[in-house]
């Protein structure tokens, strides 16, 4: 069956693909908060070591951070082996691992974004909610994090278009299988190493194309929207 | 009605190239911490808010320990109901005047008392929303974010946020610093009036000696870290010239009772035991003591009473001191009758010109528009 022109294979890869960075993207948001709160305004032992295991994913060859993946959280890795088995969460060879691995590579970018966004906010904002008494955790939801809004949805978005793209991690922990993790880059790879498959090629090249210049627009038009809120004017 | 509290402060707070070692303990209604900029006195309404920790000693206000490292004890900011007016008002931005007064109201309560102490110093001022926004003329800004606010109004609306979070003591710091002279005097009188109304002790903080002499009842003179003079603003503020703190800044501030007013010409005139002082407009009501603070630069003399010269205020003394150096411009310090001093800066070549010296009779005249009062409601 075609829909819109595509293959059901195509088309389930590039659905598969929405779905693990949306996920992806969603569930390293707390994570990147947290981290880039802690690194932004905690002095703390061990920071500088935090700072670079964040980074690492970064500069790492992918294949390493997959195959490090692949060594804790596959069926027999000892997180892995222990998220079954107690949480029932499964990672290796589904959709979910293919999320992880994307989450982890996003994870440096979106950091660095909000860690950025929240070193710039004023610290008398926060002196400010603390002498009119809220605790600690009321001034962070309602001061620190609506002022680095604009930070926070940059972050996400760099860590949603690096999901969008992500390969070799992916690849390397999960594999390739169509339907379950073979994403867009990895289908696209596929096609190209297959004789003859040069029109599919085009047509997934074009939904990347498109898929992240969506992206792209979405993300200036909701970052105007939130820094047009804060400032308040009408 | 004007409340006061015992205030007790002993830290020593290290910074590199700075140390921090201020004592001061007395009973407060206004405080003013007056000194250079450097001098430390932020550093200190930083320490008493619970923002920046002392290396050693403690602060007590009210007999609530606030931070005491021998004890081991440190109220965290959000629990000590101490309010903090900042120099740039820091008001959030992302809330409007309404939000902001409204954080201040929703979080000030909210655990009154975890610091300790008898239940009337735990409880702090507690304000109306309504009273407030009717105290700093807030109603119209309600619903204006604050980056369409001009500096004078975001610092009304500052201070009514601290306010509505029910502080036991409320701390200004350099509240007028970043505002031009006639958003000063927009302020000023809204400082004075929540110092009278309120009912809340202040700490403020400044540079500039007219400011601290119109609002304190006490002035801490703080220099290098460390108290070099305490006591009531005529007393503290006038050598403040011969400190070398900014020549012109001196003060002097004396205190005159209204006698009635003058309709015709519509001015106030003042009863002074050196003389009379006549000021612009109604003011108070017949025999209520009001507080002159006037700047050694509006203050001419003249060795006989003045006749055909258009000074209204005319102060009668005898020159206690007159001090010169190779510089153009002389101190003199004038003993009036009540045991108060003025202080006058005119050129040496004056000085010269009419022959006076310590000990002579002389009259010091003030311009009525140079005045500066405030009322003494106690």
């Amino acid at each position: 069956m075609m829909t819109l022109g595509f293959s059901d294979e195509e088309l389930q890869a590039i659905l598969l693909t929405l779905k693990v960075a949306t996920v992806a993207t969603l569930g390293a948001l707390p994570i990147g908060i947290a981290l880039g709160w802690l690194l932004a305004r905690k002095r703390f032992p061990g920071r500088a070591l935090l700072d670079g295991l964040v980074h690492l994913p970064l500069v790492l060859p992918p294949v390493v951070t997959g195959y490090l993946l692949l060594v804790a959280f596959g069926r027999q890795g000892w997180i892995g082996a222990w998220l079954a088995e107690h949480l029932g969460i499964v990672f290796s060879f589904r959709w979910t691992g293919a999320a992880l691995a994307s989450a982890v590579m996003g994870l440096p970018l979106m950091v660095r974004a909000i860690r950025l966004a929240i070193e710039s906010i004023d610290r008398r904002y926060e002196h400010a909610a603390a002498t009119l008494g809220a605790p600690p955790a009321i001034a962070f939801f309602t001061i620190t994090l609506p002022l680095a809004a604009p930070g926070i949805v940059a972050g996400a978005v760099l860590c949603f278009a690096k999901a969008l793209g992500e390969f070799g991690a992916t690849i390397t922990f999960v594999s390739a299988i169509p339907g379950e993790t073979q994403t867009l880059a990895a289908a696209l790879y596929a096609l190209t190493q297959t004789p003859g498959a040069d029109a599919a090629a085009w047509r997934l090249t074009a939904v990347a194309i498109a898929v992240s210049i969506a992206a792209l627009m979405a993300s200036e038009w909701l970052a105007r929207r939130v820094s047009r809120q804060l400032k308040g004017s009408v | 009605m004007a409340a006061s509290t015992r205030i007790d402060i002993d830290v020593t707070l290290r910074r590199p190239g700075f140390t921090l070692d201020f004592r001061l303990v007395g009973n407060f209604g206004a405080l003013a911490l007056f000194g250079r900029s450097g001098s430390g006195k932020s550093t200190v309404l930083s320490l008493i808010a619970g923002l920046l920790r002392p290396d050693r000693g403690h602060i007590r206000v009210g007999g609530v320990t606030l931070v005491d490292t021998a004890q081991r004890v440190f109220v965290a900011p959000h629990r000590r109901h101490v309010g903090l007016v900042f120099q740039d008002s820091a008001l959030f931005p992302h809330f409007d005047v309404r939000g902001n007064l409204r954080y201040a109201k929703r979080f000030g309560h909210s655990d009154a008392g975890d610091a300790g102490g008898s239940e009337a110093e735990r409880t702090g001022l507690a304000l109306d929303f309504d009273e407030v926004v009717g105290l700093l003329g807030l109603a119209p800004l309600l619903s204006r974010r604050p980056a369409t606010l001009s500096g004078g109004e975001r610092q009304r609306v500052a201070i009514g946020r601290a306010l509505l979070s029910a502080p036991r003591l409320l701390l200004f710091d350099e509240p007028l610093a970043s505002l031009d002279a006639a958003r000063k005097l927009e302020i000023l009188p809204y400082i004075l009036r929540l110092r009278e109304q309120a009912g809340v002790p202040i700490v403020y903080v400044s540079h500039a000696a007219d400011e601290v002499a119109r609002v304190a009842d006490a002035v801490a003179v703080i220099d290098a870290g460390s108290l070099q003079a305490l006591g009531p603003p005529g007393e503290v503020l006038a050598p403040a010239w011969a400190r070398g703190a900014g020549g012109f800044a001196a003060v002097s501030v004396i205190e005159a009772r209204v006698r009635d007013y003058d309709e015709a010409y519509g001015l106030t005139l003042f009863d002074h035991p050196a003389g009379m002082i006549a000021l612009p407009g109604r003011i108070g009501r017949s025999g209520e003591p009001h507080r002159f603070v006037i700047r050694a630069t509006d203050v001419a003399l003249a060795v006989q009473r003045p006749r055909d010269v258009s000074f209204r205020t005319v102060l009668s003394g005898t020159i206690e001191s007159i001090e010169r150096d190779p510089g153009p411009i002389a101190r003199i310090d004038i003993r009036l009758p009540g045991d108060e001093r003025i202080v006058a800066l005119i050129t040496r070549k004056a000085v010269d010109d009419l022959a006076i010296d310590t000990g002579d009779r002389i009259f010091a005249m003030v311009k009525a528009t140079a005045l500066d009062e405030r009322s003494l409601a106690r």
